[in-house]
C-alpha cells in the first residue's frame, strides 16, 4: 500500500514540476490543445473515436452540458470553500436563485406573465443570485465552521421548500416554455433548439474559460490574498488589516454569481424549471467534486466537476447481470470518495499551499502510529 | 499623567539612547484608566500609561500579569469594561480591527500566527494590503489600480524581507522557515501596513543570545526609521538594553512606570519579579 502511495505522490509531483518548470508558449500549446480538444467533444465524428469514453445510454452532447454545467458549479464553490475556507453546504441554492428568476420573467406558466426574453432575464437573474448571496451572507458570515455550514444547509432547503410550497413559484408543476437564448443560424434555423444539445454545451464552455479568467484574476490580487489569508487565519488577517468580512461577502457574492448563472443557463436549455430539480443532494455533489478535484485550485475544481457528473451519468444504460448499474451510482461515487480520502485527501489536483499542509499531517500520523 | 519619577542622574545605560525630558513629546498612545474585566476576573485593573512618538517602551510583568491581555485591548480585540484607549489623539475603543491597523497600529503574536501556507512574500503582501483599495472589480478586469498597487505591494515586501534579512525565503512557504525566520517574517508583516505604532509581542520567545542580539539590532533599526515601539518581553537583559521607558505590570495593575535604571531599582518590580522574602512581607 505504501509503495503505491509513493507512486502516485511521485507521480504527481514529476508532472507538476514539470508543468512549472516548462517554457510559456508550451504551456500555452497545452492549454489550447485541450480547450481545442473539449469543443470537438460533442461531434460524432470526433468522440467515435474514443472507445468507451462517450456515454452509451444517452445522449453524449446532453451528458457533456450536465457536466459543463457541473464544472461551472464547482468552479463558484471553489471560491467559497476552496479560497476563501468558508463551508457552505447550500451552494445549489444560488442555482435555484438563477433558474427560478428566469423562469418567473420569462415563462407563460408565470403568474408575472412578463415573457421576456431569456437574454434580458440573464442580467436580473445574475443581479439577483448575487443579492441573494449578500443577504445570506450579511447575517450568517459573523459564524464560523460548523455554524456557518448549518446556516447555509438550511438557505437550500428554504428555497427548496419555498419552491415547492409556494404558489408564486409553481411547486412541482414548475414553470415550462422558458426561452432558449436568442440567435440564428444564416438559414433562418435558431442555433439554440430543443433537438441539438451541443451548442449550449459550447455556450457553457465558452462561459467557463471566462468565469475562469475571472476567477484567476481575482485569485492573484489583493482579494485572492484576502480570501486565503481568511481561510489561513480569520483574527490574523483581521489584525493585518484585511476587511474579512467584506471580503467573506464578496466570496459569497462571487460564488453566487456563477451559481446563478449556471442556474440561468439550466433553465434556459431544458425549458422547465420546478421544485424537483432543487435535491439537497446536489449541494453535496457539487461540494464533493471540489474535493475530490482539489480544495482552493482551480483546474482541480474544473477536474473534479467534471469527473464527478461524469461518473453519474456514464453508469446510465449500464446493465450488469440484469441490474441497471445508474441504480447504484451514488454508491460508486461513495466507493470513489473513500478510496480519494484514504489516499489522496489533498484531492486530485490540489492547491500547492494545501498539499503541504495534508502532507505534514499524512507524516504526523505516520509517526504517531 | 507625569507621574513618571524623575530622578536626577541616570547610571551606565546599557546601549539605550538617553531619553529627553517627557514634557515636550508627543503622545501617541494613551492608555486611560483601562479596565478589563472577563466575568469576575479583572484582567487590567485601571490601567494608565503613554507611549510617545519614537521612543521604545517596554511592557514587562511576570506572567498572567495581563500583559498581553493590554495588547489585545489596544488593537480592538478585546474592548476595556472602563476606560479607553486613544491612539494618535483618536478614540480607538470600539473601533474595528483593521481601522486601528489603518491607522497605523501593528503588532506581532506570543505564539506566531502567520499565514502558513503562504509563501513568505505573500504573508508580507497581505499586509501591504492593508492600505489598498483593489477591490473585486478593479481585480477582475486587471485595471490600472490593480496593477500600480500590485507592483507596489511586491517591491514592499521584497524590501522588507531584505530589511529583516531573509530575501532568500521570498518563494517557500511560511511553515517551512525556520522559527526564528517566522518571527522575523512576522515583525515585516506587520511593518508592510506602515505603522506608526509597533507592538511586539515576546519577539525573543525562545531565542538564543546570539539571535536575541540579532534582534535587539532589528528592533533598533526599525525605531531609527521612525517608528514608535511598545515590546512585551520577558528577557530583563534584552529589555534593559533596547527600552527608553519601562512600565511594570502585575496581577492586572501598574506597579511601576519609568526609565530602565529606576525600573530596575524599584522594590516593587523586584519583590514582583523574584518574590519578597518572608520576613519583609508584612
Amino acid at each position: 500500500m505504501t509503495s503505491v502511495r509513493e507512486w502516485i505522490y511521485s507521480g504527481r509531483h514529476a508532472v507538476g514540476e514539470r508543468w512549472h518548470n516548462a517554457p510559456r508558449w508550451m504551456r500555452w500549446a497545452v492549454i489550447a490543445a485541450v480547450i481545442v480538444f473539449f469543443y470537438a467533444l460533442p461531434n460524432r465524428e470526433f468522440y467515435q473515436w474514443l472507445g468507451p469514453i462517450p456515454t452509451t445510454g444517452s445522449n453524449f452532447g446532453q451528458v457533456l452540458f450536465t457536466i459543463s454545467i457541473y464544472v461551472l458549479l464547482a468552479v463558484g464553490l471553489n471560491i467559497v470553500v476552496g479560497f476563501a475556507g468558508l463551508l457552505d453546504l447550500g451552494y445549489f441554492g444560488f442555482f435555484a436563485v438563477g433558474a427560478y428568476t428566469v423562469a418567473v420573467l420569462t415563462s407563460p406558466s408565470s403568474d408575472l406573465k412578463t415573457l421576456w426574453p431569456w437574454l434580458l432575464a440573464l442580467p436580473v437573474a445574475l443581479v439577483l443570485t448575487m443579492i441573494s448571496g449578500v443577504m445570506l451572507g450579511t447575517p450568517t458570515l459573523r459564524l464560523r465552521g460548523d455554524y456557518l455550514a448549518i446556516v447555509t444547509l438550511g438557505f437550500a432547503e428554504m428555497i427548496r421548500v419555498a419552491a415547492t410550497s409556494s404558489e408564486f413559484l409553481k411547486g412541482q408543476r414548475g414553470f415550462n416554455q422558458i426561452p432558449h437564448p436568442p440567435g440564428s443560424y444564416s438559414d433562418g434555423k435558431p442555433i439554440f433548439g430543443v433537438l441539438d444539445p451541443r451548442p449550449y454545451y459550447w455556450l457553457v464552455l465558452t462561459l467557463i474559460i471566462l468565469v475562469v479568467i475571472g476567477v484567476r484574476n481575482l485569485n492573484r490580487s489583493r482579494v485572492g490574498r484576502a480570501w486565503i489569508s481568511i481561510r489561513e487565519d480569520e483574527d490574523a488577517a483581521q489584525l493585518m488589516g484585511v476587511p474579512t468580512f467584506k471580503f467573506k461577502l464578496w466570496a459569497f457574492a462571487s460564488g453566487a454569481f456563477i451559481g446563478g448563472l449556471a442556474g440561468a443557463l439550466f433553465a434556459g436549455k431544458q425549458n422547465f424549471v420546478s421544485s424537483q430539480n432543487l435535491e439537497l443532494l446536489n449541494s453535496i455533489i457539487i461540494l464533493a467534486a471540489v474535493i475530490l478535484g482539489g480544495s482552493g485550485n482551480i483546474v482541480g475544481a474544473i477536474v473534479g466537476g467534471g469527473l464527478v457528473a461524469y461518473m453519474i451519468e456514464r453508469f446510465r444504460g449500464i446493465e450488469f447481470f440484469g441490474v441497471e448499474l445508474y441504480e447504484y451510482r451514488f454508491m460508486f461515487f461513495g466507493l470513489v470518495l473513500v478510496v480519494m480520502m484514504i489516499f489522496r485527501p489533498q484531492g486530485l489536483i490540489p492547491n500547492r499551499r494545501r498539499a503541504a499542509e495534508f502532507k505534514d499531517r499524512r507524516k504526523e500520523v505516520i509517526v504517531g502510529g | 499623567m507625569g507621574e513618571t519619577v524623575q530622578k536626577p542622574t541616570v547610571p551606565e545605560q546599557a546601549g539605550a539612547p538617553a531619553v529627553e525630558s517627557t514634557a515636550k513629546r508627543e503622545p501617541l498612545l494613551e492608555v486611560d484608566h483601562v479596565t478589563l474585566r472577563f466575568g469576575g476576573v479583572v484582567a487590567l485593573n485601571d490601567v494608565n500609561f503613554t507611549l510617545y512618538k519614537g521612543e521604545i517602551l517596554g511592557l514587562i510583568g511576570p506572567n498572567g500579569a495581563g500583559k498581553t491581555t493590554c495588547f489585545n485591548a489596544m488593537t480592538g480585540i478585546y474592548q476595556p469594561s472602563e476606560g479607553e484607549i486613544r491612539f494618535r489623539g483618536e478614540r480607538i475603543t470600539g473601533k474595528k480591527k483593521h481601522h486601528i491597523t489603518k491607522m497605523g497600529m501593528a503588532r506581532t503574536f506570543q505564539n506566531i500566527r502567520l499565514f502558513p501556507e503562504m509563501t513568505a512574500l505573500e504573508n508580507i503582501q497581505v499586509g501591504a494590503d492593508a492600505h489598498h483599495k483593489t477591490s473585486v472589480l478593479s481585480a477582475l478586469f486587471r485595471l490600472p489600480r490593480h496593477r500600480r498597487e500590485e507592483r507596489d505591494g511586491l517591491e514592499k515586501a521584497e524590501r522588507l524581507l531584505e530589511f529583516v534579512g531573509i530575501p532568500h525565503r521570498m518563494h517557500d512557504a511560511a511553515r517551512n522557515l525556520s522559527y526564528g525566520e517566522q518571527r522575523r517574517l512576522e515583525i515585516a508583516r506587520a511593518l508592510a501596513t506602515d505603522p506608526v505604532l509597533l507592538c511586539l509581542d515576546e519577539p525573543a520567545a525562545g531565542f538564543n543570545p546570539a539571535e536575541k542580539e540579532e534582534l535587539l539590532q532589528l528592533i533598533r533599526k526599525i525605531r531609527d526609521q521612525g517608528i514608535t515601539v511598545l515590546l512585551i518581553e520577558h528577557d530583563m537583559r534584552l529589555v534593559m538594553g533596547v527600552t527608553d521607558r519601562i512600565v511594570v505590570l502585575e496581577f492586572g495593575k501598574k506597579i511601576a512606570d519609568g526609565l530602565p535604571a529606576e525600573v530596575r531599582e524599584d522594590h516593587r518590580v523586584i519583590a514582583a519579579y523574584l518574590g519578597v522574602p518572608d520576613d519583609d512581607a508584612a
